[in-house]
């Protein structure tokens, strides 16, 4: 009743309930009020007048700076979020611009995109999931500005896909013609990432 | 869902528990028997998963405490609102059975093999465990590698794997930041620059930093370390969060 697996029983354990019957809740996760950091390192902090954000692989680089990004139409959306380590958080409120808007600044003709942060980070991403208003450049979260350890002052929101695909610190993104694993997904874990389909590792 | 294995695909198998030591008050290690689970190496962490008589399931990770080679070894602590800690830590017995998956991880971790670069292991609270992993190991291989860890608990009843520590062969340098007994020598405060400053290898000698714990720690020793000059590159971390 609860999905799949072969689970045998644990004798005694009895949880109690995900926290969630709503169905916004994917297989393996947990309902938390927290907002959790995973890093694999250190927190960047880049002075807002060093910051840029450059998507690279169209027909020429394009380049905004921090004035300039903010001067794009922004959104301010509400979204689940999964986190790969099992929790997941309901109703999650960001302001960002949509990649959709960035992408209309760029000539391109490409499949995927590697997202790329400050403390040399990267995640890969088909192109196809950032675009058709899924995918953000959030600034702000919960009305105020993004804090660093959340990945501030910009990170990537792609609230569809583990949490680890959302790239803290992002700087920019690189299109590509090919597929490129990024850092986690050099380190074991899956490739894509829905949390509906509970991909999280290789071979999942 | 039938499930076929693949190779590298982490398929569920089933451990089962041969024995429990009580680490502290609120925590405890499980050694388990899992017949088919793949060699792991130091610093990974295995996903545990429970599942009650009604079908619900509940999935956790956990770090591995053992050396690679060595029984598996998890060690858990209990978590308050925690819905699978309090399970591992006050209800399990020898001879149950529950399933995990893993080993996971290819970031944090560290191999004896050829390294040089000294290690230094920064533990806050239950963040010691996939520390000692590595400590072990580099104990059980006779590695030369010059190894320090700074370990932060609250009170002395707090820290975990409080006897094997003193012959780890690694230089062990503790904080009490709660509470000290009569006669204690270690620091007493939490962990700020000053004593990064003391403890840590100098930046020059280029340590490779393994950092674990609690977000707010992980966050002030990852700073700390950049302000006196460790390159971010060589500093890895792992925080503990969520239950």
């Amino acid at each position: 009743m609860y999905g799949p697996g072969v689970g045998i029983v644990s004798r005694g354990f009895r949880g109690r309930g995900r926290g969630d019957d709503s169905g916004r809740l994917p297989p393996g996760q947990y309902l938390t009020d927290d907002f959790p950091v995973l890093s694999a390192g250190p927190t960047p902090h880049t002075p807002i007048d060093e910051w840029s954000f450059t998507i690279s692989g169209g027909t020429e680089p394009v380049t905004w700076s921090w004035t300039e990004f903010r001067a794009l139409p922004s959104e301010t959306v509400t979204k689940d979020i999964h986190c790969v380590t099992k929790w997941s958080k309901f109703d999650t409120d960001w302001a960002g611009v949509s990649v959709d808007t960035l992408l209309e600044h760029v000539d391109y003709d490409r499949a995927y995109a590697v997202a790329y942060s400050d403390g040399g980070y990267t995640t890969n991403l088909p192109i196809e999931d950032l675009t058709g208003g899924k995918a953000w450049v959030a600034f702000g979260y919960d009305g105020e500005p993004l804090e660093p350890e959340h990945g501030g002052p910009a990170r990537l929101l792609v609230p569809h896909l583990y949490f680890w695909k959302s790239a803290k610190w992002v700087r920019g993104l690189r299109l590509l013609d090919e597929d490129e694993p990024g850092f986690w997904e050099t380190n074991g874990y899956h490739n894509y990432g829905d949390p509906w389909r509970e991909q999280r590792y290789w071979g999942d | 869902m039938a499930r076929t294995a693949v190779l590298g695909r982490l398929t569920w198998l089933v451990a089962a528990v041969t024995d429990t030591v009580t680490e502290t008050p609120r925590v405890r290690t499980l050694i388990l028997d899992v017949p088919a689970l793949a060699g792991h190496r130091a610093g990974q962490h295995v996903d545990v998963r429970l599942t009650s008589e009604d079908g619900y399931q509940a999935e956790r990770s956990y770090s591995i405490a053992s050396a690679p080679g060595q029984p598996l070894a998890l060690t858990v602590e209990r978590l308050d609102d925690g819905e699978v800690s309090p399970y591992l830590v006050d209800d399990v017995v020898p001879g149950d059975k529950f399933e995990l998956r893993g080993p996971i991880g290819g970031y944090f971790v560290w191999e004896p093999d050829g390294a040089t670069e000294p290690i230094f292991l920064v533990a806050g609270g239950s963040g010691i465990v996939p520390l000692m992993a590595m400590l072990r190991q580099r104990r059980d291989a006779g590695s030369t590698v010059p190894a320090k860890l700074l370990y932060s608990s609250r009170t002395i009843e707090d820290v975990i794997y409080r006897d094997e520590l003193q012959h780890i062969g690694a230089d062990v340098v503790q904080t009490l930041t709660r509470a000290q007994p009569p006669g204690w020598q270690g620091y007493a405060r939490r962990v700020d620059i000053q004593l990064l400053r003391d403890v840590a290898f100098p930046p020059e000698d280029n340590p490779r930093v393994f950092v674990c714990g609690p977000t707010s720690f992980v966050e002030a020793v990852a700073e700390g370390l950049v302000a006196l000059g460790h390159r971010p590159g060589q500093i890895r971390t792992e925080r503990f969060g969520g239950t």
